[in-house]
């Protein structure tokens, strides 16, 4: 283990977090905001990876990519907490498992 | 150690625990403020790799408007938290299973061998003169001129979309609304009528009484 940070404690930092979001999405599959939540912390983990290579390699592209990453991310939260109040609105629960009138 | 890696083990540390407190406390706003604390470390990490503008601007529009608006919705609605947590305990070893893993595969993969100091040296520090948010903005504003403005046509976008999907429209008379047209198209006419009424002549027929009475 070298003394100077390396690009590949980043990587794996960014893989913990994909991970831990991945399984709030699995653990809380009834809770949709928990689910929101855990979507905007798989972007971070994402954002996170493209800086460290960004750096790393000297090449800004990467964060111009995570600035239009965090666009498109404020844009779905706003979009997906509206859905949220519309449905809420609607059936007086955010539970997953009620939503399922489209079922075939 | 040097001290950049030592913040970096604090910063990750601080924000691995703060994710784990997302997706594991009962409470949604206790949810929501472990993950204003993972954002805040992680934005110390985004600092450390030398991404100063992307950093404060992960404080700013995240923590600062993000989470806020999440807060908002959670404290608006009136959530029963019973039944959403069924099924936690049920899920929790296929959960694990699954994350282990991936996280195994990824760490394979990802390992210094790989993405050590050998492939990828530290990152020289910039020129004095030279910032992160020049570097950025000169990329923006030219090779990424078309993307930018479709980024800004993209928000313009979420804005619309959430007004007109939250917009609440009621039946007719429960409110009044302001029907603007309406308004500019009524004419004097419509509202005001003329009356005319001989008043002169009425006092004149009692002065007359009055002086026949005497």
């Amino acid at each position: 283990m070298s003394d100077v940070l390396q690009l590949s404690d980043v990587l794996v930092f960014g893989a913990v977090l994909f991970v831990l979001s991945l399984a709030g999405i699995f653990l809380n599959r009834k809770n949709l905001i928990i689910i929101l939540m855990s979507i905007e912390l798989m972007l971070l983990a994402v954002n996170t990876n493209f800086i460290a290579f960004s750096s790393y390699q000297g090449n800004m592209h990467g964060q111009v990519f995570v600035f239009f990453i965090l666009t498109v991310a404020a844009a779905e939260a706003a979009i997906g907490l509206a859905l949220l109040v519309l449905l809420f609105r609607n059936k007086h629960s955010i539970n997953v498992d009620d939503l399922s009138e489209m079922k075939g | 150690m040097g001290i950049e890696k030592l913040l970096f083990y604090v910063f990750a540390a601080t924000a691995v625990l703060a994710s784990l407190g997302v997706i594991g406390s009962r409470n949604p706003v206790r949810a929501a403020l472990f993950l204003v604390l993972a954002f805040v470390a992680t934005a110390g990490i985004w600092l450390l790799l030398q991404a100063e503008f992307l950093g404060i601007v992960l404080i700013l529009v995240y923590v600062g408007a993000v989470m806020v608006l999440f807060l908002f919705v959670i404290m608006m609605l009136d959530i029963n938290l019973t039944p959403l947590r069924e099924g936690f305990t049920r899920y929790l070893p296929l959960g694990a299973v699954v994350a282990v893993v991936v996280l195994a595969e990824m760490s394979l993969v990802l390992n210094p061998q790989f993405f050590g100091l050998e492939h990828f040296p530290s990152p020289v520090a910039l020129a004095a003169g030279d910032s992160n948010t020049k570097m950025l903005g000169q990329l923006l504003f030219t090779e990424y001129l078309y993307a930018f403005e479709l980024a800004a046509v993209l928000l313009l976008l979420a804005i619309v979309a959430a007004i007109v999907l939250t917009l609440r429209r009621r039946k007719q008379g429960e409110v009044l609304y302001q029907d603007i047209g309406a308004q500019v198209r009524v004419q004097a006419a419509d509202r005001l009528t003329m009356v005319k009424m001989p008043a002169v002549v009425a006092v004149k027929e009692d002065n007359k009484k009055e002086s026949d009475d005497e």
